[in-house]
This record gives C-alpha cells, sequence and structure tokens, in this order.
C-alpha cells in the first residue's frame, strides 16, 4: 500500500467517525428541541381538511408556511448507499425525513401561535429532494408545511 | 391580498372568480453556499443557507403569484398550493398557483 492509499482511507474512516459521533449528536439534540417544541405548541390544533364541513366563527384567516432543508451526514449517507445495493428497509433515512417533517410543521405552527391562531386547516407537507441529478455529494431535502391559520 | 389554503375565506363569502393563477421562479444554487452546505453535509442537520434561499424563492413565486392576481382585480387567492420540480442540473423550479377571487 502506498502512502496516498493510506491518506485515502485514513480520511475515508476519519469522516465517517466525525459524521457517526457528531452527526448522532447533532441528531439528538434535533429530537430533544422538537420534543420540547412540540409539547409547547401542542395546545394549536392542526388539521388537514378544508372547508368540507362548517367552519368555525372567524374574523381572519392567513397562510402559513414553514420549510426546512435539512441532510443527511457522512456516515449515514454512506451506509444508506451500502444497504440500497440489497435493498430493504434504510432506516438511517427515515430519521432523516421524520426530523424535516416534524421541523417544518413545527415553524408553520409556531408563526401561527405567533400570530395568535386559534386553529391551522387544511394542512400539506410537501418534499423535495436537492440533489436529485446526484452531482455533488449532497444528500438533503426539503420539507415544507402550509396550512390557513384562523383566528 | 388575502391567502389561504382553503376553498374560501373563512367567515367571507366569494363574489367573483377569476380562476387559475400562479407564479414561479427558477433558481440556482450559490457556489458559496453549496460549498458551506457540502461542509455541513459531513456532519448532518439543518441547511441553513438553503432554507433560506429556497424560501426567499417561494416568496418570489408567491409574490408573482400575487400581482397576477392583482391585475385581475382579485382580493383573495384561495386553494393556494406549492410545488417543486427540478428543470436542469443544480436548478429548481418553485411554483405556486391557486384561484383568484373577490371576498366581501
Amino acid at each position: 500500500m502506498d502512502l496516498e492509499t493510506v491518506v485515502q482511507v485514513g480520511l475515508f474512516i476519519g469522516l465517517l467517525i466525525l459524521g457517526l459521533s457528531a452527526g448522532s449528536m447533532i441528531e439528538n439534540q434535533h429530537f430533544a428541541s422538537l420534543h420540547n417544541r412540540e409539547q409547547q405548541s401542542r395546545h394549536l390544533s392542526t388539521v388537514n381538511f378544508g372547508c368540507k364541513h362548517p367552519l368555525p366563527d372567524t374574523v381572519e384567516a392567513q397562510m402559513f408556511i414553514g420549510s426546512v432543508v435539512i441532510s443527511s451526514d457522512y456516515f449515514k449517507s454512506t451506509i444508506g448507499s451500502l444497504i440500497s445495493l440489497f435493498g430493504g428497509r434504510l432506516t438511517v433515512f427515515e430519521t432523516l425525513l421524520e426530523r424535516g417533517r416534524r421541523e417544518a410543521v413545527l415553524r408553520m405552527k409556531e408563526q401561527a401561535i405567533a400570530w395568535g391562531a386559534t386553529q391551522i386547516l387544511n394542512v400539506r407537507l410537501e418534499t423535495s429532494e436537492l440533489n436529485k441529478d446526484g452531482r455533488n455529494p449532497i444528500t438533503a431535502i426539503e420539507v415544507i408545511a402550509y396550512g390557513t391559520g384562523i383566528r | 391580498m388575502i391567502l389561504t389554503t382553503l376553498e374560501g375565506v373563512p367567515g367571507r363569502r366569494i363574489v367573483r372568480h377569476f380562476g387559475l393563477v400562479q407564479g414561479s421562479t427558477v433558481r440556482a444554487k450559490h457556489v458559496g453556499r453549496d460549498l458551506m452546505a457540502s461542509l455541513q453535509n459531513l456532519v448532518g442537520g439543518e441547511l441553513q443557507g438553503y432554507t433560506e434561499l429556497l424560501q426567499e424563492a417561494r416568496e418570489e413565486a408567491t409574490n408573482r403569484m400575487i400581482k397576477d392576481a392583482t391585475r385581475m382585480g382579485a382580493n383573495a387567492v384561495v386553494n393556494v398550493r406549492f410545488a417543486t420540480s427540478s428543470v436542469a442540473q443544480g436548478a429548481a423550479e418553485l411554483f405556486a398557483y391557486g384561484t383568484a377571487v373577490v371576498v366581501e
């Protein structure tokens, strides 16, 4: 083995360890923050039905959008591409999507709470991949949540 | 201009429909932001630069839709929806559409 290979392998393993340690730390912090903020915004009812049944008496309505771009870490991306060779459940990406969706919904709710909403109606969720063409090594998704706040 | 994702504006009656209005914008990624994002991508988490970039772009698409509706004489856009599609390598289209109406 020449020096170049050793450096490359070392860098790869180093990045894997960095991704694993820092990635799971950031993820745990994010989950804790999601949990806390969800508790705080639980009182605001958020539903995904619209006008098909009588609406409560309201004075004002406004649209709220919450969005987030969230990326996977190096460790998870690597493991993910390994698992996808064999197929099956990609648990490493499941948490990424879950975090994205919960964060987007929370951001929408927090804006609505600040405005004084009593309910959010007809909520829609939309997910898109940022790096569809696979041109650069970024694995990231954008999630948006939008709905109509009433007060 | 009132925007809602509902089939009307709660508490108000629709008096006139103008039909579909839309607004879109195509954005490419910023090289500097891309570099930051690649670094952030090693450890994962939110890519704030991209969140803001897409937020601004979506706002612009929404504003174009609002302009379209204003030109028609509407005072509200109901049943607003958003969509994203990738046009070319590294470029994304953000799209907003809804129905322009006049409410009381």
